[in-house]
């Protein structure tokens, strides 16, 4: 099945083309990378995509039918679309396990009433919650941080943190943004393992990467985009040998 | 030139003195020219007296270094002595004060310098007795589980029997304060979720303490209804006046929602001021009923320190300060018990995400418009409970009581207090309230502590007195992300402080 896919989507900032009438195809179940030089709109598609802009034109599709044009991020989430950021976005004064409570919001019901009467629902709601959260923890490898505050946190465990707190909402669909930016070759391949592990979970994975090893050692697809515009989809190992590709990263001497 | 002074100000022996003279030329004008003490209070009065001012600071910038040295050295369990100690200290100075131990001992503390600066002393050991009292924040950062927490089985009923009691040993101005005191901390706390919680800075939330005000005082004029029904009323229409504010802001942040909230709370008074067919404009509204509880009973045969007229009078209309005394306690303890729960709750979770980071809230899947619009609303009805029981209070209300100083205040109760920490803001509330009070002899000079106090109290504990690092990102500007090490530089010295 289809899982998202974008037609024609694009976005401009006054007369820049950031996303340029992009169509990408992700099929349930794949780990997706997308690539292109600083600057591509590899970000910027993202956020398009989760309602964070608007798009100037073209569509996105949601399992083939819903289309997620118009939807407030919020909305996107609670439809199965989860993200993390590129320069991080922690809740910096709450815990690592707040964090990820933080996340379930929208998988959570209690109000104002249950919270104030502390509703036989709510408590256990919020039981599962905690339960729910310290097992996404132990997941990403950050139980023993339960109660660290998020800005208290390393590099590389804020990283994970945040896609602990992005799985919570429970996505079909992951988006990382640069998920292992400033890591070190250990946390790198403990990265690669723990992506595996949410495709294996039944999640399916785009990920924003410049890490060459991690995108071609992971990804069924690589989408690359450059100025805008997809400039090619395949397979890794494809995409390594392609001339337009080499052209975009080294510039156009090197492809000549 | 610059770095020179810069040194020698960075130099333990120069510091003080520099302060002292910077706080003594800053209070010149005012010692020259006021003396609440001479006949003619205005005129020169010669500038010795800014001397006086000079000394103090040096005094207690002195002590503060001393401080600054001791205290990091201290392990865990000194500081708990020191506590101790702090907390025995201050009870003996109240008690002293009281007059429990003698007239004669009283007189000579007073003799000595004076009762509001013995009170001020109280003062000192109190925070020394918080400060060794409350653990600092656990080593990794995390928030640590508090005296509170640990000890929540006992303090609580102990500390409920103490407010039930203590209105016994107050006279009829003690007791006033203690109620204006709920007062504020009613609407601190209800500011607290606001500005503390879901960090949507609010500089007009008098507006909704005039409306609980005004509903009452209005309803009470016009159909005669009671108190008891109004109050829930108040707070109810203050919550729609919140979500109101709440609408057209939604979409601002930082200073223009500062702004827009501060043009809001003026609106309201002004619309008070002018509409005077509804409202009888500057002149108020006279006579507003108190609260009547629907049963009285006369106890009598009292010793005459439990009441010089020899007779209890429990229930009936509540005209004296200890009546109302226990009505503001019992709305405290509502306020307290909810915004608590809330605070720890889905929802409160949520405004605590929206403070630290809109956008990552969002894409969380936090309806920002609904939680926003939560906040305003559930902040504002403490305004409006505070407001009703105000009207019922005073028996006279004008726009007047309901200006933008007014706002200032309660903002500047939930950041003394340490914003997002209910203790802490109610411990703020008590500060502002009573700190004027017994300073009250100083007259003139009581704005000037005040704000000395105000603004030391900015430069060396920035979160607040209660240490939770919780703190808006708003009054530290701009959408950074927190500084990482924030809390830990509230232990190191001043000067490092300053550096950072």
């Amino acid at each position: 099945m289809k899982l998202l896919e974008t037609r024609g989507l694009s976005r401009y900032f006054g007369g820049l083309k950031a996303v340029d009438k992009v169509d990408m195809v992700i099929e349930e179940g794949a780990i997706v990378g997308l690539i292109g030089p600083n600057g591509a709109g590899k970000t910027t598609l993202f956020n398009t995509i989760t309602g964070l802009y608007a798009p100037t034109e073209g569509d996105v599709i949601f399992r083939e039918t819903e289309s997620l044009v118009g939807l407030r991020p919020s909305q996107v989430t609670s439809r199965g679309l989860a993200r993390t950021f590129q320069n991080i976005r922690l809740f910096a004064e709450m815990t690592a396990l707040e964090n990820v409570m933080v996340g379930a919001h929208c998988r959570t019901r209690a109000g104002v009433i249950g919270a104030v009467f502390r509703t036989r629902a709510q408590r256990e709601e919020e039981r599962a919650l905690v339960r729910r959260a310290r097992e996404l923890l132990d997941f990403v490898g950050l139980g023993r941080h339960a109660d660290t505050w998020a800005k208290n946190l390393p590099y590389g465990d804020q990283r994970r943190l945040e896609i602990a707190r992005a799985l919570a909402t429970d996505p079909a669909l992951l988006l990382l943004d640069e998920p292992a930016a400033g890591m070190n070759p250990q946390e790198t391949a403990a990265l690669m393992d723990l992506i595996r592990r949410i495709r294996d979970s039944g999640r399916t994975v785009l990920l924003i990467e410049h890490h060459m090893k991690l995108v071609m050692g992971i990804c069924e697809k690589v989408v690359v985009l450059d100025h805008g515009v997809k400039i090619a989809e395949g397979p890794p190992a494809e995409i390594q040998r392609n001339p337009k590709v080499i052209g975009a990263y080294l510039g156009q001497e090197a492809s000549a | 030139m610059a770095a020179i002074v810069r040194r020698a100000l960075d130099t333990p022996a120069v510091r003080p003195w520099a302060l002292g003279l910077w706080f003594g030329l800053l209070s010149l004008p005012l010692m020259i020219t006021s003396d609440p003490g001479y006949q003619d209070p205005y005129g020169y009065h010669g500038a010795h007296r800014a001397l006086y001012v000079f000394a103090t600071v040096v005094v207690v910038a002195y002590l503060w270094q001393v401080d600054q040295a001791i205290w990091p050295r201290l392990s865990p369990a000194g500081r708990k002595r020191v506590g101790i100690a702090a907390l025995v200290l201050t009870v003996l100075t109240v008690l002293a004060l009281r007059d429990v131990f003698g007239q004669a001992l009283h007189g000579t503390l007073a003799g000595v310098g004076g009762e509001g600066l013995v009170y001020l002393l109280a003062g000192v050991f109190l925070v020394y007795a918080l400060r060794g009292l409350t653990p600092d924040t656990t080593a990794d950062g995390g928030a640590g589980p508090g005296v509170w927490q640990r000890h929540r089985r006992w303090l609580a009923p102990v500390g409920l029997v103490v407010l039930l009691v203590a209105p016994i040993f107050m006279n009829r101005y003690t007791a006033d304060v203690a109620v204006q005191v709920g007062i504020y901390i009613t609407l601190a706390l209800g500011l607290n979720i606001v500005v503390g919680l879901a960090g949507l800075l609010d500089l007009g939330y008098v507006a909704f303490y005039a409306v609980g005000a005004y509903t009452y005082g209005l309803l009470s004029q016009g159909l005669g209804i009671p108190f008891w029904y109004a109050l829930p009323l108040g707070g109810v229409l203050a919550a729609i006046f919140g979500v109101l504010l709440g609408i057209p802001v939604l979409r601002l942040r930082g200073d223009y929602l500062a702004i827009v909230t501060l043009g809001f709370g003026e609106i309201i008074r002004i619309v008070l001021n002018n509409w005077d067919e509804v409202t009888n404009g500057p002149n108020g509204i006279l006579g507003i009923p108190k609260p009547k509880l629907p049963f009285e009973f006369v106890i009598p045969g009292v010793p005459e320190w439990l009441d010089p007229a020899g007779e209890l009078v429990i229930g009936g209309v509540l005209r004296t300060p200890h009546g109302l005394y226990y009505v503001i306690l019992a709305i405290v303890l509502f306020t307290v018990f909810v915004v608590n729960r809330l605070n720890n709750s889905r929802i409160g979770r949520a405004w605590i995400a929206l403070r630290e980071d809109e956008v990552a809230a969002e894409a969380m899947g936090i309806d920002t418009t609904k939680t926003k619009l939560l906040a305003f609303g559930l902040g504002a009805t403490w305004a409006g409970f505070a407001g009703t029981f105000f009207a019922a209070k005073q028996s006279f209300i004008s726009p007047e009581s309901f200006t933008f100083f007014e706002s200032v205040i309660i903002l500047s109760m939930v950041v003394l207090g340490g914003m997002g920490s209910i203790p802490g803001v109610m411990l703020g509330a008590a500060a502002l309230v009573v700190l004027p009070e017994i300073t009250r002899e100083f007259a003139l000079y009581r704005t000037l502590i005040f704000g000395l106090a105000m603004v030391a109290m900015m430069v060396l504990r920035p979160q607040g007195f209660v240490g939770s690092a919780r703190r808006a990102v708003e009054l530290r500007g701009g959408d950074e992300p927190p500084a990482v090490k924030d809390e830990a530089a509230t232990d190191q010295s001043l000067y490092e402080a300053q550096r950072r």
